[in-house]
């Protein structure tokens, strides 16, 4: 999503009016792993929220220039690489071999035989990943996530399927997304 | 992004998830809840992330200030699928000697290529080393289009005595377009616009023949020590040209 990207691609900046703020706080809130007050430090309830809108119907939240979440059209809310790395647990983990490492810093979507060879993890069934969620994505042996994704199979799906995409890469380490420090 | 210090791994996934990981340990539950109260407090602080200062520079290694300088900013654990592996490792032994034998020690490389088959991890290395000459080239291309780039001042006959002056091609040299519109704006005081071409570039189009007096802003930006919005743009590749209108087109 955000393999070519830049400011210029940026069409308007607004800050969004207050009632829609909230209802951003509760979704964030309801969607990723957290709770209040650990939101509240990354976007304190004075700083106002500004929308970014992109191409691609992408739109881009900030708070004080600094992009924290994503959206494209309606779909869920994703932390950008950045936050997710100050806060790991915000998504469910998935993690993929060493192999494919190469292959998602060139921003590929990433196939399921990734995340069920010896390197990778998924979780266990009874904690099973749906699909259409945002999943941090963590690599074999490195401590930090390196990509975001959307799961195109549920967890359960890419372990039996064991075959083509298994979660698509929405940003990831060294793409024009986290080369943007300010929008 | 300023240096950070100190770097924690981060948590196990599993103390601060205890209802989205599946491990059924009891002191992995046991700790759940501790955590939680702790969060509803204050909040649960930001992990520290250390990125990588590491840079790729051009012309190399120089260190003057016009120089084109990448920076690989991931956390120096990716490093080794940047584009500048090298420059990140001197960095690192230099600033976090603990980390840099964490991750390029011996006994890291010999874990490491454990991992791999030796078929893959020359490839690995072949590919690293490929980067890095790409990731060169490109800073060097990128340098090469600068030194080629021209600044077109172009001066256009809008009707018989009435002129304007376009100027094209500030892009190149990272001149904020609006800013300089707004220096001629008041500089000359007339209007002066950023408009877009047919090319899908952008020019200033300033009211009024000044091609003459633009290009001498443009020196004198570069000789005084002031900050300018001009700033950048060597003599030698500012071009002046003229374009009249068509004979007996009205």
């Amino acid at each position: 999503m955000f393999k070519k990207f830049s400011a210029a691609d940026a069409s308007g900046q607004s800050i969004l009016k207050s009632s829609v703020q909230r209802s951003i706080r509760a979704t964030l809130l309801s969607q990723m792993n957290w709770d209040a007050e650990t939101l509240e430090l990354v976007w304190p309830k004075k700083e106002a929220l500004v929308l970014v809108k992109c191409r691609d119907h992408i739109s881009i939240y900030t708070v004080q220039g600094e992009p924290l979440f994503f959206q494209h059209f309606d779909g869920p809310f994703f932390p950008t690489l950045r936050l997710l790395q100050k806060y790991p647990s915000l998504l469910p983990k998935v993690q993929v071999d060493r192999g494919a490492i190469r292959f998602l810093l060139a921003g590929a979507h990433m196939m399921c035989p990734g995340f069920t060879s010896k390197g990778g993890w998924l979780p266990d069934a009874d904690a099973a990943i749906p699909k259409e969620k945002a999943v941090a994505i963590f690599a074999e042996g490195k401590d930090h996530p390196c990509g975001v994704g959307l799961t195109k199979l549920s967890s359960e799906e890419i372990k039996s399927v064991n075959k083509g995409v298994g979660v698509e890469i929405v940003t990831y380490l060294g793409d024009d997304l986290w080369s943007l420090k300010k929008l | 992004m300023g240096k950070k210090k100190n770097v924690q791994p981060p948590p196990p996934s599993t103390s601060t998830l205890p209802e989205l990981t599946a491990d059924g340990e009891g002191n992995v539950v046991g700790e759940g809840p501790v955590v939680v109260e702790e969060a509803k407090k204050e909040g649960v602080k930001p992990l520290e992330v250390l990125y990588c200062q590491g840079e790729l520079r051009y012309p190399i290694d120089v260190g003057c200030d016009d120089d084109l300088v990448i920076v690989c900013s991931f956390p120096p654990e990716f490093c080794e699928f940047g584009s500048s592996l090298t420059r990140c490792k001197a960095w690192l032994h230099e600033e976090h000697p603990d980390l840099f034998d964490k991750y390029y020690s011996e006994d890291a490389l010999v874990e490491k290529t454990a991992l791999l088959s030796t078929e893959a991890a020359t490839k690995l290395e072949k590919d690293t080393a490929k980067k890095e000459a790409k990731a060169e080239a490109k800073a060097r291309a990128e340098e090469e289009r600068k030194k080629e780039a021209k600044v077109i001042v172009k001066r256009i006959e809008r009707n018989k005595r009435k002129y304007v002056t376009s100027i094209s091609g500030l892009e190149a040299f990272g001149i904020d377009l609006k800013k300089a519109a707004k220096l001629f704006a008041q500089k000359f005081a007339t209007g002066a616009s950023v408009t877009k071409t047919v090319t899908g570039g952008e020019e200033i189009v300033v009211q009024g023949d000044v091609s003459d007096e633009i290009v001498d802003m443009f020196e004198e930006a570069n000789e005084s020590s002031k900050e300018s919005a001009l700033k950048g743009v060597p003599e030698d590749n500012i071009e002046v040209v003229e374009e009249k209108k068509k004979k007996g087109g009205d």
